[in-house]
């Protein structure tokens, strides 16, 4: 437990001090802190039947395109070309080790920066007028919208994890997340929108295509629904993607 | 093979083995090492030096045999094993973004340091490769190529290991690092088991108490270097500094009837001397008996006579050509044909 706490709090120190961590909090504050406005300006024009929260978060998969390369495409590869990981290998730490004190690192800074975009909502809450602020901030919806956000987020940065540990090249890694985040949140949208036979061999993926719907997720979270199943899926999905990526880690440094 | 069998063993390695697809990177390689040993580990580019300090290291499984460090096998408790062994690799890879002293903090503390000792045994490691004094705290990408050696080595003996392996600590290193890294290795003699694979042959020679030289993934020679001279170099050598030309001299050598042939002669200096190599069979020490020889002899002009005592470079080259001769069957290219027929 001490080397793992040791390896968790190095790989939170590298990604404080990595320019590639501060570009990704720019650029995801900045995205968010304008569709947040955006939303607020929004719903002040015309009525709506969505908050700002609401419509602010059903983007939340733009920056995560970005921001999840930005903070997981270092975290393997660059160690692998740098020859560091396999130093790491020799003393009694374990891939499962290293991969999973990557993964929390990286986690804790997604976390921590779509904890920041709470500040948006709270600041608007507080300086509008008080019949106005209690529609733009509801606790309730916030906390579902942001449960829905933090347990998808796990399998993102799987994602990303799990891509840096393919290659040895930062920007192949990057590319290769990019892809796979894309696939993982719009794949099953667009397959959805094809027309699947009732019956016939093709009739399965209707059903599984449906469950794995990111943005009908979303929709049910944001309208303060907690379904179970999502959670079945993404924590199932970002234990397999770090088992399959702490194999791969083993296998490509021996 | 020479194995020192009086002093306890802190590495056994027997029988192993590592084929990548059908090519063997190490073909049954066996040897030991003792209790405080330094041991130089050569050996050609390819020849399966760093395949078999990466299996000892435990970041390779091998594909037959086995390997013990301090008794315990690397293959089936590799985190063990790990834990008895300090190891630099091969061009030594470290953090450029990290400064010297949270790196090796952070080396300490994944390598099971109790958390009392941390800060004591980073200080101890630093004081011993000299980074104490300016380089503790600068950021590792901004030091020199000998400082990052140094970095390597206050890792590798930071947890107090009893085995260090070192992959060419010594390379790209200028003559004052050199010897710096040279002094840091003499002085882990006795406390530490160190297996060093360098392409530096006399740094080699100097440092280690005992060499293994591999070829084509087998030992081909094991032992000190005067006993490796011995089995390899069989003869003496002498290189005399003489005006006088070769059949000359060659008529007075066999006229000295100890069996003594050129072996290569130079172009005469600017003076009109020759440097004449000369070799006899092992054991007849020629060299009074030449000097005297030649000097009664007004047809010679005597400048310089010393004995030549064959550096492990040429020990090397002997041993791997041998070992070439011994396991090749089929030639790799014309090429390889027509430099042995030569």
């Amino acid at each position: 437990m001490r080397r793992f706490s040791a390896l968790w709090k190095h790989q939170l120190w590298l990604m404080c001090i990595s320019p590639s961590t501060y570009m990704a909090a720019f650029m995801f504050l900045c995205f968010m802190g304008l569709m947040y406005l955006k939303g607020l300006v929004d719903v002040s024009l015309s009525p709506n039947e969505q908050s700002p929260l609401e419509m602010f978060l059903s983007v939340f998969w733009l920056p995560v395109l970005f921001m999840v390369p930005l903070l997981t495409m270092r975290s393997l590869a660059e160690e692998r070309r740098m020859g560091t990981l396999a130093t790491l290998m020799t003393t009694p730490v374990t891939a499962w080790q290293v991969v999973l004190a990557k993964f929390l690192a990286s986690y804790f800074f997604y976390i921590l920066l779509w904890a920041a975009t709470l500040l948006f909502p709270l600041i608007a809450s507080l300086y509008l007028p008080q019949a106005a602020g209690s529609k733009i901030f509801d606790a309730w919806q916030a906390a579902t919208g942001y449960t829905f956000i933090l347990v998808s987020g796990a399998m993102y940065i799987a994602i990303g994890i799990f891509a840096s540990s393919l290659t040895r090249t930062t920007l192949v890694a990057g590319m290769l997340s990019f892809g796979m985040l894309f696939f993982a949140i719009v794949g099953a949208g667009l397959m959805a929108s094809f027309p699947v036979p009732d019956s016939g061999v093709l009739s399965f993926v209707g059903k599984p295509t449906d469950y794995i719907q990111t943005f009908r997720q979303l929709e049910d979270f944001s309208s303060s629904i907690l379904d179970t199943r999502p959670f079945f899926l993404y924590i199932s999905t970002t234990v397999l993607l770090l088992a399959v990526t702490s194999l791969v880690t083993e296998a490509k440094n021996s | 093979m020479e194995d020192n069998s009086d002093i306890p063993n802190s590495i056994i390695v027997r029988r192993l083995t590592k084929r990548y697809g059908a090519v063997k990177a190490l073909d049954n390689v066996s040897f030991r090492i003792g209790k405080g040993e330094i041991v130089g580990f050569l050996g050609p580019n390819g020849a399966g030096k760093s395949t078999a300090m990466k299996i000892l290291a435990g970041l390779m499984p091998a594909t037959s045999g086995s390997a013990y460090i301090c008794g315990v096998s690397v293959a089936n408790f590799p985190d063990e094993a790990k834990r008895h062994i300090g190891f630099m690799p091969e061009n030594n890879p470290l953090p450029e973004d990290l400064r010297v002293r949270e790196y090796l903090k952070f080396r300490a503390r994944i390598k099971d340091v109790p958390p009392f000792e941390v800060r004591r045994r980073v200080e101890e490691a630093m004081e011993i490769c000299q980074l104490h004094r300016k380089a503790a705290d600068k950021i590792i990408g901004n030091l020199s190529k000998g400082f990052r050696q140094r970095v390597g080595i206050a890792d590798a003996i930071l947890s107090h290991p009893e085995v260090i392996i070192m992959d060419e600590p010594t390379i790209g290193l200028d003559p004052h690092q050199i010897i710096a890294i040279r002094r840091l290795i003499h002085s882990l003699r006795g406390r530490m088991s160190v297996i060093i694979s360098s392409h530096i042959l006399p740094e080699i020679e100097l440092v280690c108490d005992r060499v293994i030289i591999i070829n084509q993934g087998e030992i081909v020679a094991s032992g000190t270097s005067d006993s490796l001279r011995k089995d390899f170099i069989p003869f003496e050598g002498y290189e005399v500094s003489l005006k006088a030309d070769r059949e000359t001299f060659e008529s007075a050598l066999n006229a000295m009837g100890r069996k003594i042939k050129i072996v290569s002669v130079s172009e005469p200096d600017a003076s009109g001397f020759f440097r004449y190599i000369l070799r006899a069979p092992e054991g007849s020490d020629f060299g009074e008996a030449l000097v005297g020889e030649l000097s009664k002899d007004t047809r010679f002009s005597l400048r310089e006579v010393f004995r030549r005592k064959p550096s492990l470079e040429e020990i090397f080259m002997a041993a791997t050509r041998r070992g070439w001769d011994e396991t090749r069957t089929v030639p790799l290219s014309a090429d390889a044909e027509t430099e042995d027929s030569k």
